[in-house]
């Protein structure tokens, strides 16, 4: 099947408009009739559903926690991007965009990345009028900050907790539409199953996570923003509760699954500190504005106290590999240099895995309040966990998984593959590529569930005219039927093992054969290996407790089950792809200085999976990435 | 080092609960104390046991999804610190921990150390927002905020909506989220047109939803994690006195 983007035609700047005039519109007046179900109430979930029902749609929206405005969104720290140029210097539209393309390692649909750029500039103005408390010079007018992978500052924070405002701000949107009776939200409610009826998404398979009960949801599209996949491998800067579920179930139901091997490890985390750890802690990237990463030169010096060791002794690896970029290279690049560090013996702290992220410069230059107000919330965070003061001994930082840019594919309206089911945020492939840069989730978040589903969705039910089935239809009985079936059999488990101790082995896994570093014979003893973890899992599992109440154990197992099967995707994804790009780094593919060797004449195009049964290959399609406007050029921040 | 574990225990909301004790042993000072509970419940599990439930999420202190009384104190009693972000290090060996739900009749319980916190949800629901659709809202610097009030702002914002508060509190009273919730907007421009109607709205949904009466103990302010200042108590009343006497 040849994969069509509907990216539409013209100039590039010109494309978003023309679009939104070319897109059907629904009647105001018929607007109430078209019911949204959304899963989700992170920034893209809440952000969608609250616009929808501004709009005059029915809204439900569904979240597996015990209030929307937990989602995870809420753990962001560092800041938005968005092309606003308050500080004059050189950014605009289009640099925001070069950066964003360039930064995924030329491997984003160009159409999707313009428009995220262009609007950048909305989003900021939404969230100043909810009340978002961004950080502000003396003034009164906005403060940025830089972030990796950018030269201009274009990043909006608030404090180290600019993700939880955003979401605040949407989940504040939200609570007004359900006070005024157009969004219905369930909470502690977890989506099990898409139902398609004649082809089109029409609804949805959920679990009371209080009662147990499993119900259906009808509406005449449903949007998954159900957030990124990153528990996959177990350890992550994730929560505990994001999941695949919900894009994995919705690949089984027709679904393309795209680029699932575009897994993003973060450089500045808090590196692991035993095998009791259940998950990594991000240091904000905004970090690395002020600090300078470095490891020592020598071996021996690895367990001295940092402070003895002579600045000529040091090795500020970023700095030196590459000059003009420093310490705010991108992700990708700076996570390899520090693995390569320690790889090499030159890493620091419980098992030789860490470098140091160190201030002391800066706290000479600016003096420890403005270090203090600028990243406080971060160095106390810090401190909590490893009882050490960053303010007087630098941080011990090593990468950890972070971001999935890989998920569901979707067309430029954010549809997928099967009509009537969009897809948003961290969930969908779309934006970033082979590598997100810093601040781009939130920014592509927001821009999905503000400004592009609610003007993409409309022209779905203007065009589409299906009707919305009721739920007694057999479609819906029988994913309901599955749904609890699958349950029933978790439950009947009895065997040794608990869900943590299979989740860790397979996230040990992957992490080893398919994380910073992929190579085809490890890929390919990964693919040997998972198939028999699942079906030791199938077998030997414990799930404790009933059906009928809240059961923790039952939740967790389901998520893992299907991390199981997706864990293979992921692999036979990474296997694919013979070259290297962003995230994705195959070490038979490098240059003689180690970096990343893109094979374009072979691979710039979108790899999207569709489902054929679990004991069969998924077939690939392929969505070519044709570049009208950029020359893809090497990715060099030398 | 090990630990002698004191958990409530409840089947649902209906039922009666009471106290099992456990062991918590081999623990490492590096754990965080969720993860000692995490090694608890799965030694319960692997011998077919029933773990205790209890809501944690991020882990990192900022999703408030973790909530319980540790030894009779909200989150532990260590300052700023939710239960999630509590390490191992602060206990020593041989020690009893008590562990609790939030208590508060707005907070009922679902199970063991699970609440039903939606509460929160409606008080926000009734007017914890600025009233503006999305799209056609003015450029970004055209509302200049002085950096004093912004600052206000969001340190009232940090607020993580956990709850702390509300079971620290003798009356259970939920006035330190109120305050900060209503503060929040209040204290900015964006937030003026609705001022008045915020506080009272706000004000009448907590009280509707069976929290007490504030008697300014300040033990919220003590136990939050996020150290949320009790002057915003005093300005929400502030704001609730001059909207009252306006009428609105
Ligand atoms: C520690 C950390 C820091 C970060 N910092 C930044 C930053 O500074 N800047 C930046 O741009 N990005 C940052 N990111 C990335 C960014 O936060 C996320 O990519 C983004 O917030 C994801 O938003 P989302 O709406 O797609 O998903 P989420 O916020 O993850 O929301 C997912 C929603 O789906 C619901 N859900 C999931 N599965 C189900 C199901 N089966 N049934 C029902 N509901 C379900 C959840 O309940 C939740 O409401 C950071 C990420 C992390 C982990």
């Amino acid at each position: 099947m040849a994969l069509d983007s509907k990216t539409p035609s013209g100039p590039l700047a010109q494309k978003w408009d023309k679009h939104r005039f070319d897109l059907k519109l629904v009647n105001p007046a018929n607007k109430r009739k078209f019911e949204v179900l959304v899963v989700g109430s992170g920034l893209a979930g809440a952000s969608a559903a609250a616009s929808l029902a501004e709009l005059g749609y029915k809204v439900k929206c569904f979240c597996f926690q015990d209030s929307p405005r937990r989602a995870h969104s809420i753990a962001a720290q560092g800041g938005i991007n968005a092309a606003k140029n308050y500080q004059n210097d050189g950014d605009s539209v289009y640099r925001l965009f070069y950066d964003t393309i360039k930064g995924g390692d030329f491997r984003a649909r160009e159409a999707n990345v313009y428009r995220l750029a262009q609007v950048s500039v909305n989003i900021i103005d939404q969230c100043v009028a909810q009340g978002v408390p961004f950080a502000r010079e003396y003034g009164g007018l906005l403060a940025n900050r830089s972030f990796g992978g950018a030269q201009v500052s274009r990043t909006f924070y608030a404090r180290g907790q600019t993700g939880q405002q955003l979401l605040l701000g949407a989940y504040q949107a939200l609570a007004r539409q359900i006070s005024l009776g157009a969004v219905q939200m369930f909470p502690r409610t977890e989506m099990l199953d898409v139902v398609l009826v004649d082809g089109h998404a029409k609804g949805i398979v959920v679990r009371n996570l209080v009662t147990g009960e499993v119900s259906t949801h009808a509406g005449d599209a449903v949007v998954l923003a159900t957030g990124g996949y990153g528990n996959a491998f177990f350890l992550s800067t994730n929560a505990k509760g994001c999941n695949v579920t919900s894009i994995w179930r919705a690949y089984k139901k027709g679904a393309f699954f795209a680029n699932p091997c575009y897994t993003q490890i973060h450089p500045t985390c808090i590196p692991v500190s035993g095998d009791h750890q259940s998950k990594l802690t991000l240091m904000s990237e905004s970090l690395r504005n002020d600090g300078r990463v470095w490891a020592p030169k020598r071996k021996e010096d690895c367990t001295k106290p940092p402070g003895s060791i002579p600045e000529d002794a040091r090795d500020y690896f970023l700095e030196r590999k590459y000059p003009s970029f420093g310490n705010l290279a991108p992700r990708d690049i700076s996570s390899r240099a520090a693995k390569e560090a320690c790889d090499a013996g030159h890493g620091v702290g419980p098992g030789g895995l860490g470098v140091y992220l160190d201030f002391a410069d800066s706290i000479k230059r600016l003096g420890v309040n403005v270090i203090r107000e600028r990243y406080g919330n971060l160095f106390d965070m810090y401190e909590k966990i490893t009882g050490e003061n960053a303010y007087e001994v630098p941080m011990r930082i090593y990468p950890a998984v972070h971001y999935t840019m890989g998920g569901t594919w979707v067309d430029y309206n954010l549809m997928t593959s099967v009509p009537g089911l969009f897809v948003l945020g961290e969930a969908n492939f779309s934006d970033h590529g082979a590598n997100r840069l810093g601040a781009s989730a939130l920014m592509q978040g927001l821009a999905d569930g503000y400004f592009v589903l609610p003007y993409t969705i409309g022209h779905y039910f203007a065009t589409s005219k299906i009707a919305r089935p009721a739920t007694s239809h057999a479609e819906f009985r029988k994913a309901e039927e599955g749904v609890q079936e699958r349950i029933n059999r978790l439950l009947a488990s009895k065997g040794k093992r608990t869900v943590t101790s299979f989740h860790r082995e397979l996230g040990k896994l992957l992490w080893e054969k398919c994380g910073m570093a992929r190579n085809e014979a490890g890929l390919k003893a990964a693919l040997k290996r998972i198939p028999e973890i699942r079906e030791e899992f199938w077998k030997n599992l414990i799930v404790t407790g009933q059906n009928g109440g809240l059961n923790q154990s039952l939740e967790y197992a389901g998520r893992v089950a299907d991390f199981m099967e997706f864990a293979e995707l992921l692999c036979t994804d990474a296997l694919h792809r013979r070259e290297s790009c962003g995230g994705h780094f195959r070490e038979e593919f490098q240059t003689p200085d180690g970096e990343a060797e893109r094979d374009d004449a072979n691979f710039s195009y979108v790899a999207a999976w569709e489902f054929q049964g679990l004991d069969k290959p998924p077939v690939l399609h392929k969505e070519p990435l044709v570049y009208e406007e950029v020359h893809m050029s090497t990715r060099s921040y030398k | 080092m090990n630990l002698t574990l004191k958990v409530w225990r409840q089947s649902n909301g209906q039922s009666q609960g009471r106290f099992e004790t456990y062991a918590a042993k081999n623990i490492i000072e590096d754990m965080s104390f969720l993860e000692m509970l995490d090694v608890v419940n799965e030694e319960l599990m692997e011998r077919g046991q029933e773990p205790f439930a209890f809501d944690s999420d991020c882990r990192e202190g900022i999703c408030g999804m973790c909530s319980l009384v540790i030894n009779g104190i909200p989150h532990g009693g260590h300052k700023g610190t939710a239960t999630c972000q509590l390490h191992m290090r602060h206990f020593k060996d041989g020690d009893t921990i008590t562990i609790e739900p939030w208590r508060a009749k707005a907070f009922p319980v679902i199970k063991d150390l699970v609440t039903n916190r939606s509460a929160f949800d409606r008080i926000i629901q009734a007017g914890g927002f600025v009233s503006v659709n999305t799209g056609g809202t003015p450029d970004g610097n055209a509302i200049p905020v002085p950096k004093i009030a912004a600052d206000a702002a969001m340190d009232a914002a940090a607020c993580i909506g956990c709850g702390a508060c509300v079971a620290v509190c003798k009356n259970a009273s939920a006035m330190l989220f109120v305050a900060a919730k209503a503060s929040h907007l209040n204290l900015l421009p964006q937030g003026q047109p609705e001022k008045d109607r915020r506080a009272l709205k706000m004000v009448q949904q907590m009280d509707e939803e069976g929290f007490g009466n504030c008697t300014v103990t300040g033990s919220c302010e003590a136990v939050c994690p996020k150290e949320i200042s009790l002057s915003f108590i005093a300005k929400l009343n502030r704001d609730f006195g001059v909207a009252t006497l306006k009428g609105k």
